[in-house]
């Protein structure tokens, strides 16, 4: 497929994340200064010299923007490859194993289900302390549920087809068999979850940013922009909008990327437990 | 109604495992919670009595039995903040949270429903564009954002609400919104596949042959039938409406559950925050179980296995 042939609905959130990920990746070389204090430029709004204009400290907005991308893009890609290995994995094993073991992890599964949208989370993060790292390890702890489900849900239909049989009477081990005949048949679904797992991380980590349990100060995340920002809401809206904007287009763009990957590899809707 | 008892026994189990999860909370605290609790300038004496109070200085095993036994009484322990029992403060801010939810629920209801029947009925439209364009907007904006825009154009710049609080009703309008819209955001998806499905069946075809108007159609035909699946995913996105409440209740100073427990976490009174994160899981878990129940009772068609 020629770049000409992708649609537009494709195209443009793919670019939109693209620069997202440039920008980050070039964080080091750039001139940034998101902890620099200007007492002279407190709550200016956006202008030649800062285009996003400057926050409470004078700082500017434009470069806390993009260390908060930094911090969002970090944390999501962390916590969707932890979540998405060791769900996938704990998925497989109950399923194909079964008996007592398939038992005793759908009951775990259910009791992590209990806790409606970020609530374990925050609960976590209150108890360990805020910091990124504890960030990770709360929103992995509660991650690796969805996938669990859905590796299992896919192991149990697939168990009994012709292919896997074969590769049992050929002697096969487990292990093998759950790698090569299995995994590579249930990639579909679990890709399609794990791009709409990566938009509902970003929101969680602005979410517990927000609550002041993410990253801490000086340190940038759109969260904690927000909850700073708010408090100037009437003076200067530009500290709420601009990082708003910026974690609202990664969601979308992750999102529309995600129905479209549903549609082309033929992925049934799975309801998300996103907030 | 075995399907009616395996349902109940199972939701007790996820309760016991709830519970416990949430009693372990307290020993996940890095180093000394009673140190973290208290200050480092704490008194060695204080510290004693509340490691005392808190049943820190016994075994685990006998704590877990003992957090257990409290909790059938309905005793969730006392608050290091105010000294005063949890399930007093919980049970003078649940009717608060109550409110909230139910208004964004029926926000999102309101919005939802005809925006899903407009996108149905008028598939491939720009007006079904249009609402799908919405439902993916309000799946992507985070609660924590939307509130401090519409505080920032309907209560700073037009002056139509407060800003926050809860003194007149006027001021539950943008807290509902702001927690009804993503649910919004997802429920209208749910009613426009589930009416397209509806629309295509003989029964409606039916109608439409006797000469029935399309709205009485829509209405009585088709809408009943379309919104059985809804009930389900309504059941199960209450409780997201509960933990989006946490959030919610902050931004807008709304004195219910979710804003007890943030400003808990704030003063590390960490069996407060306990007691809330137990409660509103306990909340979930009952409203899915009788959702499943309610949803085999409605509709004949399902199997009660």
């Amino acid at each position: 497929m020629s770049l000409r042939n992708v649609p537009l609905r494709v195209s443009i959130p793919l670019l939109v994340l693209l620069v997202w990920v440039g920008v980050v990746l070039l964080v080091p070389v750039l001139p940034l200064d998101p902890e620099s204090i200007n007492l002279q430029r407190i709550l200016q709004g956006p202008q030649w010299t800062g285009w996003l204009g400057y926050d409470d400290l004078g700082r500017s907005v434009l470069d806390r923007v993009v260390e908060g991308g930094q911090t969002s893009l970090i944390v999501a890609l962390l916590v969707v490859g932890i979540t998405a290995l060791t769900g996938t994995f704990i998925g497989l094993v109950s399923g194909y194993v079964g008996g007592v073991v398939d038992l005793l992890i759908m009951r775990i599964v259910d009791v992590f289900l209990a806790f409606p949208g970020i609530l374990l989370a925050i609960a976590l993060a209150a108890v360990l302390g805020p910091g990124i790292d504890n960030v990770v390890f709360a929103l992995s702890v509660v991650g690796w549920v969805g996938y669990a489900r859905l590796a299992r849900a896919q192991v149990l239909s697939l168990k009994s087809r012709d292919h896997v049989a074969a590769a049992v009477a050929l002697g096969v081990g487990r292990i093998p068999l759950m790698l090569r005949h299995l995994l590579p048949l249930m990639m579909a679904p679990l890709i399609v979850e794990a791009t709409f797992g990566f938009a509902s991380v970003v929101i969680a980590e602005a979410g517990l940013s927000f609550l002041g349990l993410g990253v801490q100060p000086p340190e940038a995340s759109w969260g904690s922009m927000i909850r700073d920002g708010a408090r100037y809401l009437l003076m200067a809206p530009h500290l709420v909008i601009a990082p708003g904007i910026a974690l609202m287009l990664v969601v979308l763009c992750v999102n529309l990327l995600g129905d479209s990957l549903r549609d082309a590899l033929d992925v049934r809707a799975t309801p998300s437990r996103n907030e | 109604m075995s399907f009616l008892l395996s349902r109940l026994l199972s939701a007790l189990v996820v309760m016991f495992g709830v519970a416990t999860l949430v009693f372990l909370l307290i020993h996940l605290v890095p180093g000394d919670p009673v140190e973290v609790m208290l200050g480092e300038s704490a008194r060695p004496a204080d510290r004693e009595l509340l490691r005392h109070s808190l049943g820190l200085d016994q075994p685990v095993q006998v704590q877990l039995v003992q957090f257990y036994q409290n909790l059938l009484r309905g005793d969730l322990g006392q608050s290091l903040h105010s000294q005063r029992p949890i399930a007093d403060m919980i049970g003078e801010r649940i009717g608060s949270t109550a409110i909230l939810a139910g208004a964004a629920l029926l926000c999102a209801i309101l919005i939802a429903v005809p925006l899903g029947m407009l996108a149905a009925v008028k598939k491939d439209t720009w007006a079904d564009y249009g609402a799908m364009g919405f439902s993916l907007l309000g799946v992507s904006i985070p609660n924590f954002w939307l509130g401090p825009m519409l505080i920032l154009v309907f209560a700073l710049h037009l002056g139509w609400v407060p800003v926050s609080g809860s003194d007149s009703w006027t001021a539950l309008i943008l807290p509902a919104v702001t927690l009804g819209t993503s649910m919004a955001a997802i429920l209208s998806r749910m009613v426009r596949s589930s009416m397209l499905e509806v629309m295509g069946e003989d029964h409606i075809r039916t109608a439409r042959a006797k000469g029935l108007s399309t709205g009485r159609i829509l209405l009585h035909h088709a809408l009943r039938n379309a919104m059985l699946p809804v009930l389900t995913i309504l059941g199960l996105q209450l409780g997201v409406l509960l933990g989006g409440a946490v959030i919610t209740e902050t931004i807008f100073a709304w004195p219910g559950i979710g804003s007890l427990l943030v400003d808990s976490i704030m003063r590390r009174d960490y069996p407060v925050v306990q007691g809330c994160v137990l409660l509103i899981a306990l909340i979930y878990v009952t409203v899915n179980t009788l959702t499943d129940i309610l949803y085999a009772q409605v509709d004949p068609r399902v199997t009660l296995k």
